[in-house]
């Protein structure tokens, strides 16, 4: 077996890799109950999934002769965008009281969703 | 000459990142795209200059790099955990909980980073910061001990991070 079938075959196994964890992404998203646990699974199981799928291209990629690794740009992109997507996804359940009532914070009288210019933090603890 | 390098270059690290994303984008290592990389790593920092007031005033770049691969290890390991939770634990036997984060951090870019960390490792997303930037609301997906996961987040990152942004 040539050094070139061998490195097919780990692009294969990373191939594997990443369509597992993007599967069990899919599986928390469908199985989860709570709206702020269901945000867990996909933004980050998913990520490394990606990761891997990107890791499997690069592989194959250099293996055909062309080797590329601008897909370390997408992967770099995507680690800096997910958590920010997670974030605005979870700012909305908090805003549209979808999920459990968050602790207050320790120093500062509430959480910045939350916090609205007319009202006090009193009020907008009540629900709507 | 320092206030020249410091009115031409603005943000360095701005201006290496660009020139690196941009020769990554084009996907040949020559000296003419790394020139016009620089080129533009040179231009864009300094029109935008205006619209970074309060940028950090430098970070310690071996550090950061040192905590970069903590992170990348530690998403590894806790992307197995939470696969191992989605495809076994029971919705009833899942615990889930807000964590508050007091902050020790004062930038904006160091809590930035400090919550991107937070949710890239997964069984933790960051949710919102309280109105004054005190204190970070944290989910956590299955944990019996939120004060452990505060620690840890304290101790592992946030401690770091502190060394990174000057």
């Amino acid at each position: 077996m040539t050094f070139d079938a061998i490195l097919v075959y780990i692009a294969g196994v990373w191939l594997l890799i990443g369509a597992i964890f993007a599967l069990v992404g899919a599986i928390g998203l469908l199985r989860f109950t709570d709206s702020m646990t269901r945000l867990h699974a996909p933004t980050k199981v998913g990520t490394v999934g990606i990761g891997a799928l990107l890791l499997a291209a690069i592989i194959h990629a250099s293996v055909s002769g062309d080797g590329t690794i601008h897909e370390v740009l997408i992967m770099a992109f995507l680690f800096v965008t997910a958590p920010i997507s997670a974030n605005f996804i979870a700012k909305v359940h908090i805003h549209r009281r979808s999920c459990e009532t968050p602790p207050v914070p320790l120093k500062d009288p509430t959480w910045s969703t939350l916090a609205t210019t007319d009202e006090t933090p009193e009020q907008t603890k009540v629900e709507v | 000459m320092a206030r020249a390098l410091n009115w031409l270059f603005p943000h360095p690290v701005l201006t290496l990142l660009l020139t690196v994303v941009w020769t990554l984008l084009q996907n040949n290592i020559s000296a003419g795209m790394v020139v016009f990389g620089l080129i533009l790593g040179t231009i864009i920092p300094r029109m935008t200059a205006v619209w970074w007031p309060d940028r950090p005033r430098g970070i310690r770049a071996f550090k950061f790099l040192k905590y970069m691969l903590i992170v990348l290890w530690d998403i590894l390991v806790a992307n197995v955990q939470v696969a191992w939770i989605v495809l076994t634990r029971p919705n009833s036997k899942l615990r889930p909980a807000w964590v508050v984060v007091p902050l020790d951090l004062k930038q904006p870019e160091a809590i930035t980073v400090l919550a991107g960390t937070i949710t890239l490792t997964p069984g933790t997303v960051s949710a919102d910061i309280s109105s004054e930037g005190h204190s970070l609301l944290v989910h956590s997906l299955d944990t019996d001990d939120p004060d452990a996961v505060r620690d840890e987040i304290k101790s592992r990152y946030e401690a770091r991070l502190k060394e990174i942004f000057l």
